[in-house]
C-alpha cells in the first residue's frame, strides 16, 4: 500500500517536472529580433541623438526643455526593450528592473522634496 | 513584428549553478523556468538603478552650486560629449551584434563584434579622461564646488563601469578564443551585453540631464 503511494508521488512529481521543462521550452522559443532590426533601431536612436545635440546650437526656446526629457524617455526605452530583449523575454526580469527604477526615482523626488521643503 | 526569426537555443551544457541541469537549454531544472543567471543580472542591474539614481539626484540638487567658479556652461564641450555619446550609443549595436552571433554559435563573428565594443567603450573612456583633464586645467577640481564633486562623482562612477564593461568584454574574448566556457556560451555573450547596454541606458540619462539641458 506504501509502495503504491510511494510510486504515484513519484509519477505526480515527475509529471511537474515535464510540464516545468515544457514551459521552459516555450519560454526559450521566441521572437527573436534580425540584426538588420537592430541596425534600424541604432539608425533612429542616432538620429534621436542628433536631435538632442541640435538644442545646443538652435533656440528651441522654452521647448528645449520638454524636447530634451521626451527624446531621452524614448532613447532610454528603446534602449532597454529592444537590445535588452526586455520587449521578448518573461515579464519577471522586467519586474526586477522596474523595481530598482522605481525606487531610484523615489530617492530622487524624496531628496528634491527634503531640499524644497525642509531646507533651512 | 514583421522584421524577426524564430530562435531556439540549444546550447549542450551540464554545469551547475547555471539553472541548466540536465538540459540543452538555459532556465530548465530552476523553479521559474527561467536562467537564474539572468534573472540575477537584472536584479543587479534594478540595484545599479537605485546608485545611480542617487548620484544623479546629488547632481540635479549642487549643480548651481559653484559661486565663482567654473560653471557647468563655461567648462563643458558639448560637441566633444556629444562625438562620446554616438561612440557609445553604437557600442551598443555592435554588442547586439555580437549577442545574436553568439546565438547563431558563430564563434568568430561574437570575437569581432565584442572586440570592436570594446574598443568603442575604450575610446569613451578616453573621451572621458580628456574631457576631465581639460576641466582641471580649467580650474575645475573634485573640491572646487558642490557642482564639482556631484559632477566628477557621477561621470567617474560611469566612467569606472565603461571600463569594467570593456575588461569584461576583453576577457569574454579571451575565454570564448580558449573555449573554456563550462555553460552556455549565447547567454554569458548575453549576460555582458545586459550590463553593456544597461551602462548605455545610464549615459542617454547622463547626456541630457547633465550637459544638454542648462543648470
Amino acid at each position: 500500500m506504501m509502495n503504491d503511494q510511494a510510486m504515484m508521488n513519484d509519477q505526480a512529481m515527475m509529471n511537474d517536472q515535464a510540464m516545468m521543462n515544457d514551459q521552459a521550452d516555450h519560454a526559450e522559443v521566441h521572437d527573436h529580433p534580425t540584426n538588420q532590426y537592430f541596425i534600424w533601431t541604432a539608425i533612429v536612436l542616432a538620429i534621436f541623438t542628433a536631435l538632442e545635440t541640435s538644442t545646443y546650437w538652435i533656440d528651441f526656446g522654452s521647448f528645449a526643455t520638454p524636447l530634451l526629457l521626451i527624446l531621452m524617455t524614448i532613447k532610454f526605452f528603446v534602449i532597454l526593450l529592444v537590445f535588452m530583449h526586455l520587449k521578448y523575454d518573461s515579464k519577471l526580469f522586467g519586474a526586477m528592473f522596474y523595481i530598482g527604477l522605481g525606487l531610484a526615482l523615489g530617492v530622487y523626488l524624496a531628496a528634491l522634496c527634503t531640499f524644497q521643503f525642509f531646507a533651512g | 513584428m514583421a522584421d524577426t526569426a524564430v530562435h531556439e537555443s540549444h546550447a549542450p551544457t551540464h554545469a551547475p549553478g547555471h539553472g541548466t541541469l540536465g538540459h540543452g537549454t538555459p532556465g530548465h531544472g530552476t523553479t521559474t523556468g527561467l536562467s537564474n543567471n539572468k534573472l540575477a543580472m537584472w536584479l543587479f542591474l534594478g540595484s545599479e538603478c537605485l546608485l545611480f539614481g542617487g548620484l544623479i539626484s546629488t547632481y540635479m540638487l549642487y549643480r548651481g552650486r559653484h559661486a565663482g567658479d567654473p560653471a557647468p556652461g563655461q567648462v563643458f564641450d558639448i560637441p566633444l560629449t556629444s562625438v562620446s555619446s554616438f561612440v557609445l550609443l553604437m557600442s551598443s549595436l555592435t554588442m547586439v551584434l555580437a549577442v545574436n552571433a553568439a546565438k547563431a554559435k558563430d564563434d568568430r563573428t561574437t570575437k569581432l563584434w565584442l572586440t570592436v565594443t570594446a574598443l568603442l567603450g575604450a575610446l569613451f573612456v578616453g573621451g572621458q579622461v580628456y574631457e576631465f583633464t581639460v576641466f582641471y586645467k580649467e580650474g575645475l577640481g573634485f573640491t572646487t564646488s558642490l557642482f564639482s564633486s556631484s559632477f566628477y562623482s557621477l561621470t567617474g562612477f560611469h566612467g569606472v563601469h565603461v571600463s569594467i564593461g570593456v575588461m569584461m568584454l576583453l576577457a569574454l574574448v579571451a575565454i570564448i578564443s580558449r573555449d573554456k566556457i563550462t555553460g552556455d556560451k549565447a547567454e554569458a555573450v548575453e549576460m555582458i551585453g545586459l550590463y553593456w547596454h544597461f551602462v548605455d541606458v545610464v549615459w542617454v540619462v547622463i547626456f541630457t540631464l547633465v550637459y544638454l539641458i542648462p543648470a
